[in-house]
This record gives C-alpha cells, structure tokens and sequence, in this order.
C-alpha cells in the first residue's frame, strides 16, 4: 500500500515535470528581452503592438459569433434528438466526431472550392463574406465539444417531460426552448462556449487560408520573425485557454440542481 | 345522465403493429372524478396522453366540451396535466412554475401574482413561493406541481400516477388533498393509477383497463361487489376462486369438489354440466353455519395466521383453497390446522365468472 502510494507520487511527479518545465522554461525566455535581467519587456511590445490588439480582437468577435452560431444550431438540434429521433443519435455523434478526423486545411480547401467567386454563394467576393465562412468554419471545428457538452446537459434533465409540462401549459417550441431546456442547459452550453472560444483564438490553418486578420496567424507571423514575443504571446495564449477553462469549473457549481430526482 | 363533457369515442391506439388501445369508449360528466385503474401496459396512460394531446389516436374522436380536440396541440386544448416525476421546472422558483402557464397566457403581472397566491393557499404552501423545487420534498414537489397545473384554470385535469412516487403515508395524505382540491375548484379530472386502493378512494367512477380496452366502467362500489369481468374480479380486491359444474341449470345447482350449493337466478345463460368459476370476497365468507347464510360448504383448515386482531384462515375444500378473516376473540382459541370446518355465506354474494 506504501510503495502503491510512492509510484503514484513518482508517475504524478514526472507527469507533472513534462507539462511544466516546458511552459517554465518559455515564460523565463519570455522574460529575458532585456539583457542581464529579467523583466515584461516582452509583453510590453506584444501587448502594445496595435497587429496584436487587432488580430486578437477580431479573433474574439469570431469566437464570439462562432459560439453564438453553434448555440443556434447545436441546442435545437440536440434537443429535437433526444425528444423525437433518439435512433439517430449514434449517427449523428459521428457526424460531430468527423472535424477531429479531417484536418481542418481539407475542410478550408473545400470552402475556397465551393464558396469562390464564382459560385452561387460566393463567400470568398468579398472580406465580410470571408469572415462569415471564416466562422462557420470554426462552428465546424468545435462541433465535437459543443455538441458533447450541450449533448452532456440535456442528459441530466428529463427533456420529454419537461417540454410536455411545458406544452400542456401552453407553451410553444420557442418559449420551450428558451424559458425551459436552455436556462437549464446553460452551464452546459457555457461549457461548449469557452472551448469553442479556446478553439477560436489560436485557430490558424483556416484564418491563414482564408486571408483573415485572426490572432493564429499573427501568432505564427510573429513566431517566424522574433525571439522572446512568441515566448510571450505563447503564455498570453495558454493563460487565456486556462482562464477560459477556470471559468467552465466556476460556472459549473452554479447549475440548477435536479427537481426531477427527489431526496 | 347530463350532457358529457368528455368524450372518448371509439379512440384506438397503435404503434407499428401492436395495438395498445382499442375501441375505447368513456363519457365523463362535468366535475366527475374518474380513475383509469389497470395493471402495467394496459394502455391507461396512452388514453390519458391521447387526451392530453401527447399522442394523436390511430381512430376515433375525443371531444371537450362539445369542442372535437382529437387533432388539437396539447398547448392548444387548454389541459392542465400532474406527472409522476413531478416535472417542476428546476431553473425556476416555485412561484414562478405557477406562474409559468399564466405568463405563457399572457396574464398581467399582478394577476399572475394573485394568482400564484391563491394556489399556494390551497395548496397549504403559502411560504413557499421563493423556494426552488430541489429545496422541497417529493410531496411538497407533487402539490407545487398540482397547483402549477390547475392555476391557468383548465377545462380538465389530468393526473398521470402523480403518486406513485411518494412514499406510503404522504401518498395517502396527497390523494385524500387531491379529491378535495378536485371537488372544492369542481374540475373534471382524469387519474391514471395502477393501485386499487388509491381508486377506490377517491374515485367518482372507475374505469378497470386490460389489454386496452375497458373492461368496467362503474363506481367503486359497483367494480369492487359486481365485477363484471374476471379480471376486474381478480384484479380489485382480494377474491376466492371456486371451481365449480353446473349440475342443473333449471335450479341453479352448482357442484363444488363434491359438494353442491345453490345458487338460483345467478346463473343465467349456463346449462347443466358447464364449468364455471364462483367467486367470493373474504368479508363475505364466515367461518361456521351462520344465520343469514343460506349456503355453506364443507372443509379442513390448511393456514391459520395470527395477526393480532385479526385470524387469517385459509381453509381447504377439495382442490380449492378459500381464505377469510376473522376477528380475534380473548375467549376463543383460534382454530388448528387440520380441523374439520364448515363456511357459510349467502349466494348472493357469490359471483359467477364467465
């Protein structure tokens, strides 16, 4: 039992190691900008170039607008399956599985195709139509976390009762929909958001493919031509992703408890 | 009988090829209380959902008020609907789950308000209103979701097993609550249960389901004393099956093991050797000859079960077995297993199941 307790303490050590020292060994070149000491110089320059505050701007507007989007199509959908076509669930968590399996450049590549200027949707003709397709795109990319996570809430709720008590109140799909299995979905939904908003942020191949001023190619742009602001920005990012996943924990403790399950 | 302000007419039910409500027919009167009362799968709650507007029927008419609601929405039939799982919605505070199918009406606030008060009165929760539904047990759940069902004022209740969740005594409390809410706001209503005490209870009229269809409709007392069917013989109530031939139809002679009661005018549309199966309620067989009794048959006592106030025997006659209470008496020693015993009881309590 002892010895059981020390090579856990060992695997929990070098796991621990292998995920820290790296991220320790970049935010300490992060901060050896200035010669002989440490200091923020680093993120001075990164924070105060306006490329960065642009590209990270629109990056959150699309993240934004990415979130809201997979609401709109996610919540219903995983809603009407679970009431009415509980048979094609299988199929369709397979289909959310698929942009883990196709890298994202096949499905770019697919939109430059379908959505160019000469199509009948020409997306790409002009920058709000690119910036439209930029965001269905990401919606695409985090089709699997939000699916699950929306998926996930709505199996710790009795959906088909909810709604018929609702409906026999009188209530029609939109007021269901939005007075009752999204107020108690939320957190889960919250849940999706902020993974889809991790996904958005350091998202590079589409942005770069579509020519967009996202914060993933500035990143990259950033990382080809300096030393210590892609050490910076690298922290700047993952502070933001576990910022985002804090959030998820706090959120999480204040979901609706369960009526349907009686002490 | 009044004009009926339900009707269930010639209503089926199937899904694929199995049907699992078939030609179903009930008149309920306004403000009339009545049970659907059946074992699992017998359909009742599929009627109650028909007429809830849940599932649309396969063939046949419902009509409310005079008013054909068969193809209506269930938000448009204007039904207030109980569950079993109490389906409160958990986001929302008590006062707001009442309010719920008065703000989907569009009821001004402050007569939401009143509204809301006014239930939690009779509901006994007056405090309540601020509470969210985990904060509340499972009976006090059940009358939040009673009163969230009646304040929009509905043309009909429908009460879907809405007690089947509780434990023993508050479900006796909660039902006897019910019947009172029921007959103080009038309301026609609609309870789905699959235990007989409950519908004896509280019952105006029963309907006994099996198979889908109704095998009875009656009041309490008519289902209980004049089943009309063996299964709602067996089914309601404790009930001593005897196997008996008819040994002559004209009067009314019925061998039982190898001995004969009569039974006269109960057994029209028998001839003579035709078997048949008699039935009697224990509280009608008495344990000895006794006056009033004009039938009696012969036996050996098999169980004999101390209970306090109450002997359960079990007495054996030939192949059949019939069990009867009787009451403790200090004097008296119970009787012992083995012992030769005469029952008596009047044929006119006896049924005869077809």
């Amino acid at each position: 039992m002892k010895s059981g307790k020390f090579w856990a303490w060992v695997v929990f050590g070098i796991g621990t190691a292998y995920f820290f020292i790296p991220l320790l060994a970049t935010f300490e070149f992060s901060l050896r900008m200035r010669r002989g000491v440490h200091s923020f110089d680093a993120y001075q320059v990164v924070l105060g170039d306006p490329r960065f505050q642009a590209t990270f701007l629109y990056s959150v507007v699309a993240a934004i607008f990415t979130i809201i989007l997979g609401v709109l199509v996610v919540v219903p959908a995983a809603y009407w399956i679970r009431l009415r076509l509980p048979q094609i669930r299988p199929v369709v968590e397979f289909i959310t599985l698929l942009p883990l399996v196709i890298p994202a450049i096949v499905i770019v590549f697919g939109y430059i195709r379908m959505y160019g200027s000469n199509s009948p949707l020409p997306f790409l003709s002009s920058d709000l139509g690119a910036s439209a397709l930029l965001v269905i795109g990401y919606a695409t990319l985090a089709l699997p976390y939000m699916y699950r996570a929306v998926d996930t809430g709505l199996r710790t709720i009795d959906v088909r009762t909810l709604t018929e008590a609702a409906q026999i109140l009188g209530a029609g799909w939109s007021t269901i929909i939005v007075r009752v299995i999204l107020p108690n979905v939320l957190i889960a939904v919250l849940s999706g958001a902020f993974l889809t908003f991790a996904i958005v942020i350091g998202e590079f191949t589409m942005a770069s493919l579509l020519n967009r001023p996202a914060f993933g190619p500035y990143l990259q742009n950033i990382g080809a031509n300096r030393a210590y602001e892609p050490a910076a920005l690298a922290i700047i990012a993952f502070a933001i992703t576990w910022g985002c996943m804090s959030l998820i924990q706090i959120l999480s403790r204040f979901a609706p408890k369960s009526a349907n399950r009686p002490n | 009988m009044a004009e009926p302000f339900l009707s269930i007419q010639h209503v089926r039910k199937s899904f694929g090829a199995t049907t699992v409500v078939q030609d179903f027919n009930l008149d309920v009167e306004p403000g009339e209380f009545v049970s659907f009362l059946g074992p699992s799968g017998c359909g009742k709650t599929t009627v109650l959902r028909m007429v809830a507007g849940f599932e649309e029927p396969s063939a046949g008419k419902i009509v409310v008020g005079g008013k054909d609601i068969t193809r209506l929405k269930p938000n448009q039939r204007n039904v207030g609907m109980v569950f079993q799982a109490y389906a409160l919605f958990p986001n929302l505070t008590v006062a707001q789950n009442i309010a719920f199918g008065l703000k989907v009406a569009g009821m001004p606030k402050a007569d939401a308000d009143r509204r809301v008060a006014e239930m939690l009165d009779i509901i006994k929760l007056p405090q309540m209103g601020d509470r969210y539904p985990y904060q509340l047990s499972g009976g006090q759940q059940q009358r939040i979701a009673l009163a969230r069902a009646i304040a929009p004022k509905p043309k009909l209740l429908l009460l879907d097993e809405p007690l089947s969740a509780l434990d023993a005594k508050v479900r006796v409390s909660l039902r006897e609550e019910i019947r009172s809410i029921q007959k103080k706001l009038g309301i026609t209503t609609i309870f789905v249960t699959h235990d007989q005490e409950e519908a004896l209870s509280i019952s105006d009229r029963i309907a006994v389901m099996y198979g889908g269809k109704a095998e009875q409709v009656g009041t309490p007392f008519e289902i209980y004393n004049r089943p009309a069917t063996k299964f709602v013989a067996n089914f309601v109530g404790t009930l001593n099956v005897l196997e008996g031939k008819v040994t002559d139809a004209a009067s009314g002679k019925v061998q039982v093991d190898t001995q004969e009661v009569s039974l006269k005018g109960k057994l029209n549309g028998s001839k003579s050797g035709d078997t048949l199966s008699l039935a009697l309620r224990p509280e009608a067989i008495s344990l000895g000859r006794q006056p009033g009794h004009d039938a009696s048959l012969s036996g050996e006592i098999a169980e004999v079960h101390f209970l306090g106030s109450v002997i359960r025997v079990r007495v054996g006659i030939g192949g059949n077995t019939v069990s009867l209470d009787t009451f403790n008496n200090p004097t008296t020693p119970p009787p012992a297993v083995g012992d030769k015993a005469d029952i008596s009881f009047s044929s006119g309590d006896m049924l005869v199941l077809h």
